[in-house]
């Protein structure tokens, strides 16, 4: 057990090196760099930069060095000192703007795995047991539904129906008077009278596709003779249910976390950019826009380093589940 | 395939039956996927001929019919002297503004009757890129009076026919990101299964790799770098391939899986002890032994493409207007004040729900019948 999970401890490594890598990368491919976007914008105002200033902006910056320096002046920086390096653009450490940004995102994110889960384990369970009936039937429309469905769409539309129906302005994670404020346990209650709308959202998808997985393990499992036996035994139904096939069916359950989080990051960074949620996703797509690379390139990295770390996660708790992983 | 399915068909049939024709019965029985297919059918001939289908100028604006809601259609028109007459017509909506506060209001004009015609006249198009023509599916009789089906937009665009502009774009990225993902994923899928040992080890770990990243801040990072004054073809082009540039790890996947299955299989062994090239064996003896399972795969990678297309463009690293694509198109709908105007420009989502879910029912179908072995 220990060599399994020490020799996924060592693989991380060489992925966070190329997530690394790939984040500065990516963030360095747009044409230009901060101080032509911002000439641009201050040409838009009437302001001209002359050769000299933007050289000295370059060089400030540490724009004018290439690149493979810049990438080890940053990834140094970040390891040793927590140093994200300045956003351009707010003219702040980029550290000061993403952690409570971060900390949103991960809350969010792992509250929707949570409601993903309680949401289609009972469904898909009921609707294996009850396989072809009407309510069967029902569930699979929904989550055929549920999949095809884009989160922003469904943000979208209730956002509508809010507006419309209650004339009520759906988005934010905080009241008016909390937005602000330090933390304090009145806004912790705020958050969560938010917090269930963009987890609602962002469950529908993911349960859409983990409905199914449950029901298919389900019905694999159910057929079993073991199954008739506990029946045999005289186990109620559902004790029988919760105690065995559930248990088996369970498994491939938390293998799923690998898959499931990519795409509830990806789906999160869309939906609170609809709803305009204080988390990564809004402020990562301005950042973009505007070339500000130390700001993006920081979210790029983090949001990619913990669904790395959620993977390995998921594989240590499977390997605990499953010891048949374990011994591979 | 269903023993009621094999019940079905002469046994003297299906003895000799293709694998083909085996997949076709298996797939015929799944009704799901027979509208699905249908559905899918009617949405890329759409694509291929959005013109005729569209009733007006989907770029042509209009400023009379800003927000101009859809339109009733009628069937049966009764005269006040009890006379009636039958006919599809509309009666087209009159601009008003409300004293108060100006926001616009528009109304049936009692007094005017515009006829809609089937296989009329209307704005000039080029069918299928080549042939200019003038014929519609569907026109109003009066070119003073435009038809808008689903309603207009802030610029009093036709959102109907935009929909119907837009399914080339939508659909067709999906096609050429499966594409290009398929070509990559069968690449590295089957070197890294053919060839096994260290080879595989590698590509393996980097498929990993690419499936345990969220997708959609690597699509912005590189969407963002694309030059917004691209013409829009490359723009197009180029949007494509960021999205197959990770869309490929699970195609990957599907073949190796394949490739590590039939390598171990008697008629590859038997293949190969008869002297057989490399390529032969994969081409010949493997490749059609899992090309309905690829087909099968292929078919639900291409709703995740339309998705995501349909995201990128929404948030404005897309597509990007003049090019109609459905994900433009929501852009329209972004904020809460547009929508409570005019909640139809949604529609382009509903087109949206509407294709990735006859695909994924396709998809699913495929499935099920590629395996004709399967209970």
């Amino acid at each position: 057990m220990l060599r399994f999970i020490l020799s996924r401890l060592l693989w991380m490594v060489p992925a966070l090196i190329v997530v690394s890598f790939m984040s500065f990368v990516l963030i360095q491919l747009p044409p230009g760099d901060y101080v032509t976007t911002y000439i641009a914008t201050l040409a838009a105002s009437n302001e001209i930069v002359d050769q000299n200033t933007a050289a000295d902006l370059r060089s400030r910056f540490g724009l004018d060095q290439p690149m493979i320096v810049q990438y080890f002046k940053w990834i140094t920086g970040i390891l040793f000192r927590g140093d994200f390096g300045l956003s351009f653009e707010w003219q702040q450490p980029v550290s000061e703007l993403i952690w409570e940004r971060m900390a949103l995102t991960l809350l969010l994110t792992f509250s929707t795995l949570i409601a993903t889960w309680g949401i289609a384990l009972p469904i898909g369970v009921f609707s294996a047991v009850k396989k072809y009936s009407i309510a069967d039937y029902i569930v699979t429309f929904f989550s055929f539904l549920g999949l095809a469905i884009p989160s922003f769409l469904l943000a979208l539309v209730l956002m509508y129906i809010a507006a419309v129906q209650f004339g009520q302005e759906v988005g934010g994670l905080f009241s008016e008077p909390y937005v602000n404020a330090p933390w304090s346990f009145g806004k912790v209650v705020d958050l969560l009278h938010h917090l269930w709308i963009p987890v609602i959202i962002l469950a529908v998808s993911g349960t859409a596709s983990l409905i199914r997985v449950m029901r298919a393990n389900m019905l694999d499992e159910l057929g079993k003779p073991y199954v008739t036996t506990a029946r045999a035994k005289g186990l109620s139904e559902f004790h029988l249910l919760v105690k065995y096939p559930v248990r088996i069916a369970l498994n491939p359950f938390i293998s799923t976390i690998a898959w499931l989080l990519p795409n509830l990051v990806s789906g999160s960074i869309i939906v609170a950019i609809v709803l305009s949620l204080p988390t990564a996703g809004p402020l990562l797509l301005q950042s973009l826009m505007s070339q500000d690379m130390y700001l993006a390139g920081a979210f790029v990295l983090l949001i990619c380093a913990l669904t790395l770390v959620g993977a390995l996660i998921s594989d240590i708790l499977l390997a605990l589940a499953d010891p048949r992983i374990r011994l591979e | 395939m269903t023993d009621a399915a094999l019940a079905a068909v002469d046994q003297k049939r299906l003895a000799v039956a293709s694998q083909w024709q085996l997949m076709w019965w298996a797939f015929r029985r799944h009704r799901l996927a027979m509208i699905g297919l249908v559905i899918t059918v009617i949405l890329y001939v759409i694509a291929l001929v959005p013109g005729f289908f569209a009733v007006n100028d989907p770029s042509k604006q209009n400023a009379r019919a800003a927000y101009y809601p859809p339109q009733s259609i009628h069937l049966i028109d009764t005269a006040p002297d009890g006379s009636w007459s039958l006919g599809l017509f509309f009666r087209p909506y009159v601009l008003k503004r409300d004293p108060q506060t100006l926001a616009a209001i528009y109304t049936e004009d009692p007094a005017r009757k515009v006829a809609i015609r089937f296989f009329a006249q209307g704005y000039q198009y080029n069918l299928l890129g080549l042939i200019p023509t003038t014929t519609h599916l569907i026109a109003s009789a009066d070119p003073n009076y435009p038809l808008f089906i689903f309603g207009a937009d802030r610029l009093g665009r036709c959102v109907y026919s935009r929909i119907m502009q837009g399914a080339q774009i939508s659909l067709s990225v999906g096609l050429m990101g499966v594409f290009l993902s398929l070509t990559l994923g069968v690449v590295l899928g089957g070197i890294s299964g053919y060839f096994g040992g260290r080879i595989d080890f590698v590509v393996q770990r980097a498929i990993e790799f690419v499936l345990a990243l969220p997708t959609i801040p690597i699509w912005l990072a590189l969407a963002a770098a694309l030059p917004q004054d691209w013409p829009a073809v490359l723009n197009y082009f180029m949007i494509t391939l960021i999205l197959s540039l990770t869309g490929w790890a699970q195609l990957a996947r599907v073949v190796r899986g394949r490739f590590l299955s039939l390598r171990t299989e008697e008629f590859v062994t038997a293949a190969r002890l008869d002297g057989c090239s490399e390529g032969r064996i994969i081409f010949r003896h493997m490749l059609p032994s899992f090309l309905s399972h690829i087909i099968a795969s292929i078919t639900l990678a291409i709703p995740a493409m339309i998705l995501a297309e349909t995201s990128l463009s929404f948030l404005g690293l897309g597509l990007q207007p003049p090019t109609i694509s459905w994900g433009v198109l929501l852009r329209e709908a972004q904020n809460i004040r547009s929508i409570a105007t005019a909640p139809w420009l949604f529609a382009p989502g509903a087109a949206v729900v509407l294709a990735v879910i006859a695909l994924n029912f396709l998809g699913d179908g495929l499935r099920d019948a590629a395996d004709p072995y399967n209970k």
